[in-house]
């Protein structure tokens, strides 16, 4: 028996190995979400709106749950703007926010792009985050660094110190992220593509502009 | 024994993040920004297979070898030593991807660096003659 015993022990390691690892794969494989009917964005539905860029009639909607110290998320910015830039007509760009709990500034940079939002500037601010991710993620102090970008924005630097603390926009930045929950958001970025999420490993600016590109041909323009 | 119970260790380690690899959770932000800077990178795959795959199928080996070692089987702790020897090595680039490429750090691969290095440590003072 004992010669048999190593043989025993390595095959039932493989077996619990492969088990295993084939029920934590089925466990963690991600299903794709969609957004139902009757909860898909519109200003009009919304209170305050939605940070829309792009027309409200727009056949395809691009729509991004973001954290703006994530890298991805960062990375895949300005590949999200050249394709709204690209498809101007046809494609309309919804971002709401989704502050991770390990990012240490996330919550107050979506803090900044919201109070940001409540002088019109929203998207200047969400593209300068992005842009700067780096430099406040590293810093010691991220406030001023946002109290800078939004003096740098034209923003009335008195009215963003008081408004970044403002209950409305915790409550604004607390309903977005409650609304990704509600559909089973975990991870940043997470991306809709007219109301189906983007499987997250072709979460690269080559594969999103291919899916747009699909969703786009697959709509008539609009008349 | 202890070295077939740290290559174990190390298996179910290596199989986590072959997985999360696998289902694309190292293309997101959920976890720590710096194990998606390492698991995220392109150093984190050769030729489309995760590098935690590969670690996965080293530490069974490391682990069969040092079964049979314990078993007495002499041929296994000569193919036991160039195993983990292999390992070492690969273990020095990553570590060297971490500090001076992508200068981030992932847990998971520190944790994995360690099991390594006690590996060796165990390998180099148990030698075949014993």
């Amino acid at each position: 028996m004992k010669r048999y015993l190593p043989f025993l022990i390595v095959g039932v390691v493989a077996a619990v190995a492969i088990g295993g690892g084939a029920a934590l794969y089925r466990a963690k494989r991600p299903r794709p979400l969609t957004i139902p009917k009757e909860r898909i964005a519109s200003s009009a539905t919304e209170s305050g709106g939605v940070h829309m860029l792009g027309p409200a009639d727009a056949p395809v909607t691009l729509e991004e749950y973001g954290d703006f110290q994530c890298p991805p998320c960062g990375k895949l910015s300005e590949p999200i703007n050249e394709i709204q830039h690209d498809y101007n007509r046809q494609v309309r760009l919804i971002f709401r926010n989704f502050p991770l709990v390990n990012h240490q500034y996330a919550r107050e940079a979506a803090y900044a792009a919201e109070a940001a939002g409540l002088q019109d500037r929203f998207w200047q601010m969400h593209d300068l985050l992005y842009k700067e991710q780096a430099v406040w993620s590293n810093s010691t102090d991220a406030r001023a660094l946002f109290n800078a970008y939004a003096g740098y924005i034209g923003l009335n630097i008195e009215r963003f110190k008081i408004d970044i603390d403002s209950d409305k926009v915790k409550e604004r930045v607390a309903a977005d992220q409650k609304q990704g929950v509600s559909l089973g958001v975990k991870n940043t970025p997470t991306i809709f593509v007219n109301n189906k999420e983007i499987d997250p490993k072709t979460l690269n600016p080559t594969e999103l502009r291919a899916t747009v590109d699909a969703a786009v041909k697959n709509t008539r323009p609009p008349s | 024994m202890i070295a077939a119970l740290i290559s174990a260790a190390g298996l179910a380690e290596a199989t986590y993040l072959t997985v999360i690899s696998l289902t694309g959770e190292t293309a997101v932000c959920g976890g720590s920004a710096s194990c998606f800077e390492v698991l995220g990178s392109k150093y984190a795959k050769i030729f489309g297979i995760p590098v935690a795959g590969l670690g996965a199928i080293a530490y069974f080996s490391a682990f069969t070898c040092a079964t049979f070692a314990a078993f007495g089987y002499r041929r296994a702790r000569l193919l036991l030593a160039l195993t983990i020897g292999a390992m070492f090595l690969v273990t020095l680039w990553l570590l060297f991807v971490q500090a001076f490429l992508l200068h981030a750090f992932c847990r998971y691969c520190l944790f994995s660096a360690a099991m390594i290095f006690l590996l060796a440590g165990i390998v180099i003072s148990q030698p075949a003659s014993d």
